[in-house]
């Protein structure tokens, strides 16, 4: 879970419009809350206590029960992400091949620790336990981009390659 | 909709297509001369594979080939660790580890001229008498893929496809001409057993979910594809490269327990799985084997799709359906077993991916036919994701009953760099690990057990002597502690104190009497823990226990660590004899922990320097800056 940054919450008319939409699509599903949370993230980025409220009232579920949901999923975020997630992962085939290092490498490079964002909000760093990429052990990724077979001297390199 | 005929209509014309892609087979069968596979796996994609398609498709067209040369996107071959992978049939020459670049030169030499790139190929298929086929390949030699029979041969993002291959053709037969309680007694005779870990059997699991409530107004179908073990894939690239076996399976379920509904549970954190699901279940629909009156029956059943949210524990069978319901995924006591009451408190069963993969085949070839494979008590395949510390990483399914010798050094060529084989992590972090007496033991459910392990989902981590045993232990623990839901006491508390204990060990502060302390901890939370994730999270400290005791001594005796990976014990020394004195050490050093001492080195008019082990962080520059190797770790 991300930390430290104190941005207020922007969500816009057109976010909101979409969370509706969305609230509606899924009225009807028993067990909703969970493909609605999703999607509202995807919306917003991140599920601040905001729009935890907009999805209470409108499915008329209680919050603090959305809370305990959303604190509950490592994938849900009550905090934003930087430009550029760098995800590590820390699964057992990458760890034997040292992704340990590399994550230690990036917390020095960046300054900051797990789950947290750079000042200038360019990166976030998380790691994440195995994304199934095992044959190509140590794993990280930035964004939607996986960079495998990594070593310690390749991390300032891929780091320059986003603005 | 398409009726039953019209489907096997589609197999009959799409069959000699499918057919093309076998070594040596005859190229009048197919309309395309060649059909040229790439890999579109998660591996392979992240590597670049989509590039390489897309450039080979235009190099085709800028040659006027396309209506010659098929190009098909599968899924996982299997040796990830070659990727990106692209095979051509009918030769079946493997090209490995390709660039975009390449593609010019493939497609003048071998498509056009017929000659096969040798140095693209993957080298152990390249002999003086020819090009030795894949089959014959360590890799593949002892390989028998049921599970992952479509893997790496289909598009799996076109149902026709699966349907050339037999696909629907199970179903077809299940709504047909079985009754459900035919299905279950062949799922029975089978003898297939749960291979998400559990081991339980399939058949009794169908059984009592359609007998213990026979008159419930609602049954459901849940598929666990939350595949959480670290370092494992296997559900994966079924998912990825087969998702319809998926589908039938499950239809096939729903048919023999009275479900009309069924639930995909996948983790999010496979966005191709989950897109190629969507696709199949669409098509699925659109094709009418998912929806009302199948193949013109009574039966319905329908499948949708439920994204995880990043919780291991969601992977439990109570809690998977807690999360569905919508809540936090926190398990619940059992009994009511889910046949019983599961999902919404109505009748449910929960097979893995892997298990429904097989299900199709068993019900067209037969159960005496997949009990004719494996050992006595654990029939058929398994599936295994080769991690970690070995040559060919990627994904093996063989016969139950193959030895991990020949898992590792066969199939896995061996350890790479030279180094020597330490363990094999079995079952996640609800395993253990297995040491080198133990590597003729053939693997099943039974001996891995015995043997202080388990089979888990399939996730196979090797490791060398480079990597710390208690280190590993802890590592695991990390991970349980992250991962419990906290409902139970045992667990939440328990795991945290063995974690904290591990910790101790690792850094030098523990005592003989504190492996004795923790291991009656271990059984304690093994005993006391709600579901299975505790239940197991003392595994790999036992089983560590047990089979590296002598590891675990040197740490609390010796305090040193033998593999030289805990940070705390590892002492930096100086070979005087071997310094020439040049202080690049020194130079480098980021807390100024050495100077030039006494002692004359290498060169007597030079003396070695030293290190300081109380200023000394371990960071280990020195050490790789160190020309003349004369700085030793330990």
């Amino acid at each position: 879970m991300a930390t430290k940054t104190s941005v207020p919450f922007n969500g816009t008319a057109e976010q909101e419009k979409r969370l509706h939409e969305v609230i509606d699509a899924h009225r009807a599903d028993p067990g909703a809350l969970m493909p609605v949370l999703q999607q509202a993230q995807e919306i917003y980025g991140y599920l601040p206590i905001e729009v935890q409220k907009i999805i209470s009232n409108e499915m008329e579920i209680p919050l603090e029960k959305i809370y305990g949901v959303v604190t509950f999923y490592a994938q849900f975020s009550l905090y934003p992400k930087g430009k550029y997630n760098i995800s590590v992962c820390l699964g057992t085939a990458c760890y034997v091949k040292g992704s340990g290092d590399i994550y230690d490498k990036l917390q020095e490079i960046l300054g900051i620790g797990d789950g947290e964002c750079t000042a200038d909000g360019r990166f976030s760093l998380e790691a994440c336990r195995c994304i199934g990429a095992c044959g190509l052990a140590p794993v990280l990724t930035v964004n939607e981009d996986v960079y495998g077979r990594l070593t310690t001297d390749k991390v300032k390199e891929i780091l320059d390659k986003y603005e | 909709m398409k009726s039953l005929q019209e489907i096997q209509q589609i197999c009959e014309t799409m069959h000699p297509e499918l057919e093309l892609r076998h070594e040596g087979s005859s190229e009048a069968s197919s309309k395309y001369q060649k059909h040229v596979l790439i890999c579109g796996g998660t591996g392979c994609t992240s590597s670049g594979s989509m590039a390489i398609a897309d450039a080979l498709e235009k190099e085709l067209v800028a040659n006027g080939l396309e209506e010659k040369i098929q190009v098909v996107k599968t899924g996982c071959f299997g040796l990830c660790a070659l990727g990106p992978i692209m095979i051509v049939y009918p030769e079946g020459t493997f090209y490995s580890r390709i660039k975009a670049k390449h593609v010019p030169q493939i497609v003048k030499e071998h498509l056009i001229e017929g000659n096969p790139v040798k140095e693209l190929l993957y080298d152990e298929t390249v002999t003086d008498e020819g090009i030795k086929s894949l089959n014959e390949t360590s890799f593949y030699k002892k390989q028998h893929r049921v599970a992952l029979r479509n893997c790496g041969v289909i598009n799996p993002e076109n149902i026709d496809e699966y349907i050339a291959r037999d696909g629907y053709k199970a179903l077809a037969k299940v709504v047909n001409e079985m009754t459900p309680e035919d299905v279950i007694q062949t799922i029975l005779d089978s003898g297939l057993r749960g291979r998400g870990g559990g081991g339980f059997p399939t058949g009794m699991k169908w059984k009592l979910a359609r007998t213990i409530v026979p008159d419930a107004d609602q049954k459901y179908v849940c598929c666990n594809a939350d595949e959480g073990d670290p370092g494992a894939f296997m559900d994966r690239s079924v998912l990825e490269g087969d998702p319809h076996v998926v589908l039938e399976a499950m239809s096939i379920a729903g048919y023999a327990i009275g479900a009309t509904q069924g639930y995909i549970y996948v983790r999010a954190e496979y966005p191709i799985a989950v897109e190629r699901l969507k696709i199949a279940i669409q098509q699925a629909r659109e094709y009418g084997t998912l929806g009302k009156n199948i193949f013109g029956s009574d039966f319905s059943f329908d499948i949708d799709l439920r994204l995880g949210a990043g919780a291991f524990v969601c992977g439990e069978e109570t809690a998977l359906m807690t999360s569905i319901e919508g809540n936090r995924g926190e398990p619940r006591p059992r009994p009511p077993f889910p046949a019983e009451k599961g999902l919404y408190k109505k009748p449910t069963i929960l097979n893995n991916v892997e298990t429904y993969a097989n299900v199709p085949q068993i019900i067209l070839n037969g159960a005496q036919w997949f009990a004719s494979m494996g050992t006595e008590k654990s029939k058929g395949t398994k599936v295994f994701a080769l991690g970690g510390k070995i040559k060919n990483t990627g994904l093996v399914e063989v016969p139950m009953g193959t030895t991990l010798r020949e898992v590792i050094e066969e199939i896995g060529g061996g350890i790479p760099n030279g180094k020597k084989f330490k363990a094999a992590q079995t079952g996640g972090p609800s395993g253990g690990c297995i040491s080198p007496e133990n590597y003729d033991v053939p693997i099943d459910y039974d001996n891995l057990i015995a043997i202080g392990s388990m089979m888990g989902s399939g996730g196979l981590i090797v490791m060398d002597e480079d990597n710390c045993m208690v280190d590993i232990a802890k590592f695991f623990l990390e991970f349980t502690v992250d991962e419990s839901c906290g409902k139970c006491t045992p667990c939440r508390i328990g795991t945290k104190r063995m974690y904290e204990m591990l910790d101790k060990i690792t850094k030098g502060q523990a005592e003989l009497a504190d492996l004795d302390k923790l291991e009656e901890l271990c059984y304690y939370i093994k005993a006391n823990s709600l579901c299975g994730l505790g239940q197991t999270a003392p595994n790999p400290v036992l089983s560590t226990l047990k089979n590296f005791r002598d590891e675990y001594e040197a740490h609390v005796v010796a305090k040193k660590c033998p593999a030289g990976v805990c940070k705390d014990l590892l002492q930096f020394t100086i070979v005087p004899d071997k310094c020439v004195g040049c202080g690049l050490c020194a130079k480098n050093c980021p807390v100024h922990a050495i100077e030039q001492g006494n002692t004359p080195g290498k060169n007597p008019k030079r003396n070695a320097f030293v290190i300081d082990s109380s200023k000394c962080i371990k960071c280990g520059v020195c050490m790789s800056n160190c020309r003349p190797n004369a700085i030793t770790r330990g």
